[in-house]
């Protein structure tokens, strides 16, 4: 229950909606809950009316799902690792594992010690998988490298101008950017993340720390103590079906007495460290965002350096988080970066956050920035929006979390990269005098860091993050958007963040959406190709590809549940939520019925489909490092 | 015989990324592009990894002209097999224009000096499809030349390659030394793996200039614009025959 306090008017009403509110939710948690008790049996009719040409085809061949200690066909292949020792190993080459990276390296210099840091990253070179809008908080940069100016960091374009509106269908209604409101960003450069994830490689290659760009980190070690003893690189030459092939190799392991892994939201390892030393029995589930984006090079009449454009509103209705974003880069020719974030709370299956991308863009106040303007890249990823209440435990024997993979974005600013610096680096400090001690005193072969905890929560990313708390989940009222904008108003602006009280959010993304025969199918318009575009196209565009004659990345745990279940009561959402045109659902070749097309070489990486998938049994895994989308400066 | 086989590997922009015509239609964008090894020039390294295997020839020498970033080619040569490496620095201008005229004087300067056996290359270049530089190398050199290989066998001082040709497969034996380019069906590349790459760190890439191998860079072409292809126009539809004489004399194409 609420504490209500008599000489607040306006709070007692909120507290009344959030109480009433609460309730609501949780009548509509227990909806859900018994919609699921009811589903075995709608499973099996289902199954039987789906099932006329016989068993659901096979479509996962992994050998996470099949493992190959019992298939035939492995037997008699050299599975032996070659294995390396290294001092530190971080996984990741984003903005936190790279800030670890640097700042270990600063202080092994500094204290003239000897230390061996190797950092993985899945993409075939720094900044190949990096995508944000970005809008960078200089904070945690000025933090690490003092005389970035000096070295060439790629923050070129200081923000000028700083406007927000919330859209109907055809009007705009502008929002004033007074100073507190958490989206304002005086002092913030507009940044193409890529091209500074890509400095930052160069800063820490300089410094000695060596990067490992095209290898993926597929498993983690342990010791026999339960410890984290490092990762394992994935294995190569495996064929679609999962047999091994002629140029079959083992992946490499990589050990060290500290691992840290940065592997951005919804990292795979993550979700494997989490249920192995249970990190996240103390916190609420991690609720997310997928953010959609495009640069595009405009008419020069219609350019404005450092204009920073913020909308919500249209197309989603006020129960739907989300927004849109457009920047205008200084950084040579009329460049705008441009975007849409909608929250995977989001409860309607029907919805494509593609197209509700495509037909923002025909918006009045939008369209005419771009009308004339060429459409050079676009890519996807999924962000995380659970803020402090859905931070895991940070440590365990052997290893560490960094960055968006716990997730650290201040979402109503919309920016997580400072945070996942400055937790990269404080990493960095709290593991260095524990690795370079001469005598270590440690209960497990693998060196638990808790003091990482202690110096993240009493550093600023914890009070900045501590201040918004309550914003996110404010928006879940019947007034939605409208409920969260004035409690924003009220308690951010206002008050700074201190109500003593800590909302909650709903629960997993993927047990927000309803089923399909209760949903109304939204009428999208048509691409139009010069404004619009369809999602093929697009995907051309973010440069993807994968080894083809690999298994299938994204691993079912069954089969059959996507016809079944996805399919049968959602009506198959992962063709729509796919922001790569990965799932389809085609008619099979023999007898009538569908079955799941799964063309995984259009990944994107983005993380999506694990998250929302309604029944979680989705396991993205990583594929063949190297692959994946070859992003330029997003 | 000195048993020295040297490959050429060029760097190259990666074939499935979008690429995109300069504002200043003078060529392609390709800051912080992707860049890979040219395909062909894998198959080339992996043929050459192949007969060191077998014996057949003691060392592969990689070489790649270029940038700085070339050496990151010649890496992931070195990380397949290739015993050591030749990074020619060619920058700037000279790097703008440079052509399979210039690229296999150099690669036929160095076969010389490194005394080797036998050139093997990548058919072609899948940047500007030239399909010149093996052909070319082997006239300087005044060598044999079994070009679009899909298999290459050593036969004591002989080699014996099966090239794909327009009408089928066309079997020759040239004599050592000789020059080979590589087709798509010759092998199927290993992966350059982490282990591998590390090791590599510690193979040598010599560097050396143009200039010293005594090669003029200066180009005989002068591009003078890039344009992206034309849009695709929708076709028609016509119901008779008449019809579609009318629309073709309507055009101009008749």
């Amino acid at each position: 229950m609420l504490t209500v306090r008599a000489d607040f008017p306006i709070c007692c009403l909120f507290t009344y909606l959030f109480i009433s509110v609460r309730s609501h939710r949780c009548i509509q948690a227990l909806k859900i809950k018994q919609a699921e008790l009811a589903v075995p049996q709608l499973y099996t009719t289902l199954h039987r009316r789906t099932c006329s040409s016989g068993t659901a085809p096979r479509i996962t061949t992994h050998y996470t799902i099949h493992p190959r200690d019992k298939d035939p066909r492995w037997e008699g292949i050299e599975m032996e690792r070659f294995a390396d020792e290294a001092d530190v190993v971080i996984v990741g080459g984003g903005p936190a594992g790279l800030s670890a990276a640097i700042r270990l390296k600063q202080l092994a210099n500094e204290h003239e010690k000897e230390l061996r840091v190797c950092l993985v990253e899945k993409a075939s070179q720094i900044g190949a998988h990096t995508l944000s809008g970005a809008c960078l908080e200089p904070s945690a940069l000025t933090e690490l490298f003092p005389d970035w100016k000096e070295r060439g960091a790629p923050l070129n374009t200081p923000v000028t101008e700083d406007v927000f509106s919330i859209l109907t269908e055809k009007h705009r209604i502008p929002v004033p950017m007074l100073p507190g409101l958490p989206m304002r960003n005086h002092g913030n450069y507009i940044v193409r993340l890529g091209n500074f994830v890509r400095w930052l490689g160069e800063q820490a290659e300089e410094l000695g720390v060596e990067l490992y760009p095209g290898y993926a980190a597929s498993e983690v070690l342990f010791h026999e103590d339960g410890s984290v003893k490092g990762i394992a690189t994935n294995d190569v030459g495996i064929a679609k079906d999962g047999s091994p092939k002629d140029i079959f190799e083992r992946g490499m392991e990589l050990h060290a007495k500290v691992t840290l892994f940065g592997e951005g939201c919804h990292g795979h390892l993550a979700k494997q460290l989490y249920k192995q030393f249970n990190l996240r029995e103390n916190c609420e589930p991690q609720t997310y965002a997928i953010g959609l984006k495009e640069l595009w090079t405009i008419d020069e009449k219609k350019w404005r350096p450092g204009r920073v454009e913020h909308s919500v509103g249209w197309p989603l209705n006020r129960n739907t988080y989300g927004g849109s974003f457009l920047y205008h880069l200084n950084e040579g020719e009329p460049l705008v970066a441009l975007g849409f974030v909608i929250g995977l709370d989001y409860s309607n299956p029907y919805m494509s956050p593609f197209r509700e991308f495509q037909r923002w863009k025909h918006h009045p106040f939008v369209a005419p920035t771009l009308e004339g303007g060429h459409r050079i890249a676009y890519g996807a990823r999924a962000l995380n929006e659970g803020g402090l209440q859905s931070i895991p435990k940070l440590t365990f024997p052997g290893g560490l979390l960094i960055g968006c993979s716990p997730g650290f974005m201040n979402v109503p600013k919309i920016k997580g990269t400072h945070t996942a610096m400055k937790s990269g680096m404080l990493a960095a400090e709290a593991i260095f005098s524990k690795i370079t001690a001469e005598n270590v005193d440690s209960e497990t072969t693998g060196l638990h860091v808790p003091e990482y905890s202690d110096s993240l929560k009493s550093s600023w990313v914890w009070k900045e993050l501590y201040s918004v708390r309550n914003i996110r989940p404010s928006f879940h009222n019947y007034f939605g958007l409208y409920g969260g904008m004035i409690y924003t108003g009220i308690f951010y602006w206002i008050l700074r963040g201190k109500e003593p009280w800590t909302l909650k959010h709903c629960g997993l993304d993927a047990n927000q959406l309803k089923p399909a025969k209760d949903c109304t199918p939204i009428d999208y318009p048509k691409p139009d190709g010069k404004i619009s575009f369809d999602l093929l196209s697009s995907v051309a565009l973010s440069g993807t590809n994968h080894e083809g004659d690999q298994p299938p990345h994204l691993t079912l745990k069954d089969d059959s549940v996507p016809v079944a279940r996805n399919l049968g009561i959602y009506d198959g959402p992962e063709q729509r939520f796919c922001p790569a045109g990965v799932y389809e659902y085609v008619p099979l070749e023999t007898g009538d019925g569908m079955r799941l097309q799964i063309n995984a070489q259009n990944c994107v990486h983005c993380k999506t489909c694990d998250i929302k998938d309604p029944s979680q049994n989705i396991n993205w895994v990583v594929p063949e490092g190297g692959g994946g989308p070859a992003y330029n400066g997003m | 015989m000195s048993g020295r086989v040297l490959v050429g590997v060029k760097r190259v922009i990666d074939y499935a990324v979008k690429i995109r015509v300069r504002p200043d239609k003078t060529g392609v964008v390709t800051d912080g592009v992707k860049h890979s090894m040219n395909p062909f020039c894998e198959i080339a390294v992996e043929e050459a990894v192949k007969l060191k295997e077998k014996k057949l020839i003691k060392e592969v020498v990689a070489v790649s002209c270029g940038p700085q970033q070339a050496q990151e080619t010649i890496r992931t040569a070195l990380a397949m097999g290739a015993d050591r490496g030749i990074h020619v620095e060619v920058t700037g201008k000279d790097y703008d224009t440079l052509g399979p005229l210039q690229v296999s004087k150099i690669l036929a300067a160095l076969a010389k000096k490194e005394d080797a056996q036998l050139v093997i290359l990548g058919k072609q270049a899948i940047d500007d499809d030239c399909n010149q530089t093996g052909q070319m190398t082997a006239a300087l050199l005044d060598w044999p030349q079994g070009t679009f290989a899909s298999e290459v066998s050593m036969e004591g001082d002989k080699v014996k390659v099966v090239r794909e040709i327009d009408g089928g497969l066309e079997t020759v034996k040239i004599n050592i030394p000789a020059v080979v380019t590589a087709d798509l069906r010759l092998n199927t590349p290993r992966y350059a793996t982490l282990p591998n790459i590390m090791k590599a760190k510690k193979k040598k890439i010599a560097n050396v200039k143009p200039a010293d191998l005594g090669v003029d860079l200066t180009s005989r072409l002068e591009v003078l614009r890039v344009d992206e292809p034309p849009q695709r126009q929708a076709g028609m539809k016509v119901e008779t025959v008449d019809d579609l004489v009318g629309k073709l004399k309507e055009t101009g194409h008749i």
